[in-house]
Order: structure tokens, then C-alpha cells, then sequence
């Protein structure tokens, strides 16, 4: 079991967001988690991802460990992965050393020595390629400048980096045109393995045609209403939120 | 040079005077008897004057300074200035405690017509080139400290570069003071003449070893029709020292003047720059980097007077504070009547990361014409949150996720270093100073 999540709730300055969420992923798992704006599921992404500024109660192991009493890096170096919904931009940070930082950041923390500069570069070619990703991307500052089609294959392109055992893809498909969505979906397939679980937060059942998900969860009001495989997502995009909801 | 009788001060800085020298030119004697009255009827700044507004030099006034004499106690290794001021490759004149030190010095890189050399024996050599140059400067002092400087400098550099000539070397000035044994006060007058059409690169170092001093260092450049000068300073004076230094630039028509100035020691520092754009269509860009640190000051005042038509002016200074840190920005650009078609930018932006450290930053305009193009810009604020969130949910730890994001804010202003072998020197001074404030820079 890589994620188990029990009664996990969340609020922020009082206000209560995510109101008992309960979820169980193994390894090699995709399950989607698809819910109207608003019902808590970018919540779920930064809570699981370390956000800090939230009041969390409940239970979350990761492969057994408590995750909530792990800093964010710590969750990175143990194998966590968010995929922002708004990637930050950062003015002066060069795209190629912010990843490779956290790379040795988190081989650091796992007792291995840094990445040789030349094999880190092969690597980060060959993983700029799976987004087709120019390579005039490496020394630009962070996001600055990206367009939300760039952002967004970078998050994939760090995520390629980084090897994670959870990935979390929080509203990927948001501003992508169908080029863009196809491209980053390409990226995210190639990256499944019987190893990896992820988790994927969309709005739309349009990403779920590219990426084609093991089981799909639908969130309304801080929890997840329904649960089912993937022809749930049709069933969703047929009669909509608030009937599947309330069914 | 040899024949000076210093003058032990009993009332600070206001009682410094120098007896005559020999071989001195009698307007030199003039000019500092002049220059010594202009202190006495002036006095020193004090809260009440605009351009000190934020900046305390009571501690300054009532240190018991000498006027440094060449010290011989000291004499550090080649190897030892390359380590602390770094080693740019070409020609370099060594000063200590604001003398020329002849052996210390290496100017063999430089191609014919060019001079280099140091003020004291230019002032004997050159003494009709320099009277003029001094005696405008007399009507122009906007403090007593510039006065005191002409009052009592005896040396610091002179470069003169004649016409169409291109040094691509930088022409390096290294000011080294020790005040290991005696409380001075220093005083290096630079002169740099640049010819129409020339081009050039001049770095000044101010390094400090030990003690208490004050370094009030004044420096003018003047470049004629077409020339092109990029200047830097680096400011690293011990922390228990004291540094006034003003850049004088008069750039001639269309003429190109960058400067650099990063601000790392001192107690009090302040780096002054002062641009008249008396000629069309030159173009000046000013940038500053200031690292203030503990109980560290720095003070940065500009004044760009656009006085001709068609020029250009870009200020661009950055700060990062910590610790008890006092910064200042205070800028003042005045746009005159027939300075038509002025073009004038000014961007001041401040990275505090303590709640004590305390940044002025004051832009102050003054346009008398219709026709230009002024902007403005403070900001002072604390690392992006969000950013560093990112940098942590990637696996950087924390400390050094503020470390990467402060360093950035420096680095916009460190890749403006043109030269390779200042700019990775500039950077590791930068990422010992970020680290003293206790930022955790990983290069």
C-alpha cells in the first residue's frame, strides 16, 4: 500500500475544507478525483503535498510512515511529488539548477552522493525530451516567462527528474490546449509503472481520455461522494456533479 | 611625498590638516588651504541635510584620527591581494592605507599612450592637466567630506587613456587598509581620463584587513565624446571601519558609463555617486548591490543631473538586509530646463529577512522640462512564501530553499559582471556575506 488516508479533515482560518476524506492506493494505481470547483480537492493535493498553513486532523501513511508529520522536503525525499495547478514562477533561479538542487537535495537525504554534472545533463535531456520540451528551457529562470502549456510540461519534466513513488497532478489539464494536454498526458503515461502510484485531480473528464485512470473518485464537499473504475468519469460527464452527487 | 608632517587631530576629523610638501604645485598648496576652509565654514553633515538624512556619523566625527602615512609594517604577498581582492588578469595598482605601492603594483599590460600611475607623482608630472580638473571640482563639493578628501588626499590613481584606444584588460585599483596599530583615516583621490572613443574597464577594491579607519576615497571619471567606461566598485572594508567614498562622472557627448557598486564591509559605508550628463546623448546605467549584516549601515545616495538633451539614465540597486541592518536608498535625479528628450529610470528593491533590519528607500524627483521619460520604483518585502514552498515540495530543506531564493535576488545584479575572474570572486564575497546574516547559499 503506498497512500491510506482516514478521516482526514482540513480547514483553514476556521473554515472547514476537507470533512473526512478516506482513500486507499497501491502501487502501480491511477485513480482520479474529479469534483466541481470548490469541493476541497486542490486542498487534498497541498495537504498531502506539506502545504503548511492548514489545520489537519486524521491519519495519512505513506508505505506505512505518517506523512503528516513529515516536512514537505522530507515528503519530496521520501518519494512525494505535486504537480502544481499554478507553478511558481522564480526570477533568477535557472530552471536546470533549481531541479538539480532538488535532486542532490533528495539524494542527500537518502544518503547518496550527488549526481555527476555530465550524467545529470544526459538525464535531464533525455527527460525534457518525454515533454518535448526545447532545451533553451534549461537555463531560463523558473516558470518566469512560461506559458501555462510550458508550466505545465515543466511540472511533468521535474516530475521525470525526480522519480517519485506518489505523484499528485493537480488540475494538469488546466490552460492546456488539446496539443499541450496531449503532449503532457504522453509525459504522464510514459512515467506509469508498476511501481508508481498517482493521483489525478482534474475538473474535466477530458484528461481522462488521454490518461486513462485505474479508478475515479468523485469529491463534493470535502470528501470523496462516490467511488468507482473509469466509466464513472462518462457517467460524470453525462449527467454532471450535482446528480452523480446526490445519487 | 616623503616630506609630510602629519598633523596629530585633536578635535576629529574637522582638525586633520597636512603641512606643504616640497615639490607641490602651488595651486595644490591653494586648493588645500581652500578646501580646508570650505570644512571649517560648512561643517560636516548632520541629520538636518537631505542626502545624511538617514545616516548617523557622530562615531565618525569624534574618532581620534591620524592622517595614515605609507605604513611599513605591512606588506602583503601577490598572492595575498589575489586572494582579497582578486585577480583580474591585467594591470593593477596597490595602495595601502591610500599610498601607491610601486612594487606591489603591476602595470606592464598596458599598450603605449596610456598612463597609469599614481596621483602623488602625476601631481608633480601632470600638474597643469590636473589644476583644471581640481579646480572645477572646488566649486562642486557637496560635502565636507569630498572637501576634507581634497584637503588632505595626497595620493590615489591616475589613468589617462588617450583617443581611440581599446584596453579590454580592466585596469585594476586595490585599495588595501590596516589600521592595526593606528586609528586612521585614509584618503584616495582617483582621476581616470578617458580619450573620444575609447573604451575601458576600471575596478576599484576597497579591502579592509583590520581596525578602526575611515576610508573617505573620492573618485572621478571623465569620458570624452564616444567613450565607453564600465566601472565596478567593491566595497569590503572591515567591519570595523568606516567607508565614504564618491564616484564623480561627467560623461561627454555620447559617451557610455556603467557602473557597478556591490557593498559588502564597514560599519558605516556609503557609496556615492554623482553623474552630471552635461553632454547630448550620453547614456549612464547605475547599479548598486548593498548586503548590510548585523549592525552594519549602508547608505546609497545617487544624484543624476540631466542637464543636456537626449541622455539616458538607469539606476538599478538592490538590497538584502538581516540581522540589525540599516539600509538606504536615496536617489535623486533632477531633469532640467533644456535637458529636452531626457529618458531617466530608477528601480530600488529591497529583500529584508530579519524584522529588524530597516531599509529607507527615497525616491526624489525633480523635472523642470516637459519632454521626458521618468520612471520610478521602491519595493522592500520578504521571500516569496510560495516560492520557497515550491523549492521545499521539490525536497530542498527550508534553510537552504531561503538560501537558492535570496542568492537569486542578488544574482540579477551579479550577472551583470561583465569579467569572468571579478564576477566568481564578487560571488563567493556575496555568498560569505549572505552567509554571515546566516543565509545558507549552496553553489
Amino acid at each position: 500500500m503506498i497512500l491510506q488516508i482516514e478521516n482526514l479533515h482540513a480547514s483553514i482560518g476556521g473554515i472547514e475544507i476537507l470533512k473526512g476524506v478516506n482513500l486507499e492506493v497501491r502501487a502501480g494505481e491511477v485513480h482520479a478525483i474529479m469534483g466541481p470547483n470548490g469541493s476541497g480537492k486542490s486542498t487534498l493535493a497541498s495537504v498531502l503535498a506539506g502545504r503548511e498553513n492548514y489545520e489537519v486532523s486524521g491519519r495519512v501513511l505513506y508505505e506505512g510512515q505518517d506523512l503528516l508529520a513529515l516536512p514537505a522536503e522530507d515528503r519530496a525525499a521520501a518519494g512525494v511529488f505535486l504537480a502544481f495547478q499554478y507553478p511558481v514562477e522564480i526570477p533568477g533561479v535557472g530552471n536546470l539548477y533549481f531541479i538539480r538542487t532538488a535532486l542532490n537535495a533528495i539524494r542527500r537525504k537518502r544518503g547518496e552522493d550527488p549526481i555527476d554534472a555530465m550524467d545529470f545533463l544526459a538525464l535531464a535531456r533525455e527527460r525534457m525530451r518525454l515533454v518535448e520540451m526545447d532545451e533553451s528551457f534549461m537555463n531560463r529562470s523558473v516558470n518566469e516567462g512560461f506559458s501555462g502549456g510550458e508550466k505545465k510540461r515543466n511540472e511533468i519534466f521535474q516530475m521525470a527528474v525526480l522519480e517519485p513513488k506518489l505523484a499528485i497532478l493537480d488540475e494538469t489539464d488546466s490552460g492546456l490546449d488539446i496539443d499541450a494536454l496531449r503532449v503532457v498526458a504522453q509525459g504522464v503515461n510514459a512515467l506509469r509503472n508498476e511501481d508508481r502510484a498517482m493521483l489525478v485531480i482534474t475538473h474535466y473528464q477530458r484528461l481522462l481520455d488521454y490518461i486513462v485512470p485505474d479508478f475515479v473518485h468523485v469529491f463534493a464537499d470535502g470528501r470523496i461522494v462516490r467511488s468507482g473504475d473509469k466509466d464513472l468519469a462518462l457517467e460524470l460527464e453525462e449527467h454532471g456533479y450535482a446528480e452523480i452527487a446526490a445519487s | 611625498m616623503s616630506t609630510v608632517a602629519p598633523s596629530v587631530s585633536s578635535s576629529g576629523l574637522a582638525g586633520l590638516e597636512l603641512a606643504p610638501e616640497a615639490h607641490q604645485p602651488t595651486w595644490v598648496t591653494k586648493m588645500r588651504t581652500s578646501s580646508q576652509q570650505w570644512v571649517a565654514e560648512h561643517g560636516f553633515p548632520t541629520l538636518k541635510d537631505e542626502d545624511w538624512k538617514y545616516t548617523r556619523i557622530k562615531t565618525v566625527l569624534e574618532a581620534p584620527f591620524q592622517i595614515a602615512q605609507p605604513l611599513t609594517s605591512w606588506l602583503p604577498s601577490t598572492d595575498e591581494i589575489d586572494e582579497l581582492a582578486g585577480d583580474l588578469g591585467g594591470p593593477r595598482l596597490v595602495f595601502i592605507n591610500g599610498h601607491f605601492v610601486a612594487q606591489l603594483s603591476s602595470l606592464t599590460d598596458l599598450s603605449g599612450g596610456v598612463r597609469a600611475t599614481s596621483l602623488a607623482s602625476a601631481l608633480v608630472e601632470d600638474a597643469t592637466l590636473l589644476e583644471p580638473i581640481f579646480a572645477d571640482n572646488l566649486a562642486g563639493y557637496r560635502h565636507a567630506f569630498t572637501a576634507l578628501n581634497a584637503a588632505i588626499g595626497q595620493d590615489g590613481a591616475f589613468i589617462q587613456i588617450p583617443a581611440d584606444t581599446i584596453i579590454s584588460a580592466p585596469i585594476h585599483l586595490v585599495f588595501l587598509s590596516n589600521a592595526d596599530t593606528s586609528t586612521v583615516v585614509t584618503s584616495p583621490r582617483s582621476v581616470v581620463l578617458v580619450g573620444a572613443r575609447s573604451q575601458a574597464t576600471i575596478v576599484e577594491t576597497y579591502v579592509g584587513i583590520a581596525g578602526v579607519y575611515l576610508t573617505n576615497a573620492v573618485t572621478e571619471v571623465i569620458l570624452e565624446e564616444g567613450a565607453k567606461v564600465e566601472h565596478y566598485k567593491i566595497q569590503d572594508e572591515a567591519d570595523t571601519a568606516f567607508h565614504f567614498g564618491a564616484l564623480h562622472v561627467r560623461p561627454g557627448r555620447n559617451s557610455n558609463f556603467s557602473t557597478h557598486g556591490l557593498a559588502l564591509g564597514g560599519a558605516i559605508a556609503r557609496h556615492e555617486v554623482w553623474v552630471r550628463l552635461e553632454s547630448e546623448g550620453a547614456e549612464v546605467s547605475l547599479n548598486g548591490l548593498y548586503l548590510p549584516t548585523g549592525n552594519q549601515h549602508h547608505d546609497n545616495p545617487t544624484l543624476v543631473e540631466h542637464i543636456a538633451p537626449h541622455c539616458t539614465s538607469r539606476q538599478l540597486y538592490k538590497g538584502i538586509l538581516s540581522g540589525h541592518a540599516r539600509g538606504v536608498f536615496n536617489g535623486r535625479i533632477v531633469v532640467g530646463h533644456e535637458a529636452l528628450d531626457s529618458d531617466a529610470s530608477q528601480t530600488n528593491k529591497n529583500l529584508l529577512l530579519s524584522d529588524t533590519a530597516e531599509v529607507d528607500t527615497r525616491p526624489r524627483l525633480e523635472i523642470f522640462t516637459d519632454d521626458v521619460r521618468c520612471t520610478h520604483g521602491a519595493a522592500v518585502g520578504q521571500l516569496d512564501e510560495e516560492a520557497v514552498f515550491y523549492l521545499r515540495s521539490r525536497g530542498v530543506p527550508q534553510l537552504e530553499a531561503r538560501g537558492v531564493l535570496t542568492y537569486a535576488f542578488a544574482g540579477e545584479m551579479l550577472d551583470l559582471i561583465a569579467i569572468e575572474p571579478l564576477r566568481s570572486h564578487v560571488e563567493n564575497k556575496v555568498a560569505l556575506r549572505l552567509g554571515a546574516g546566516g543565509v545558507e547559499v549552496q553553489r
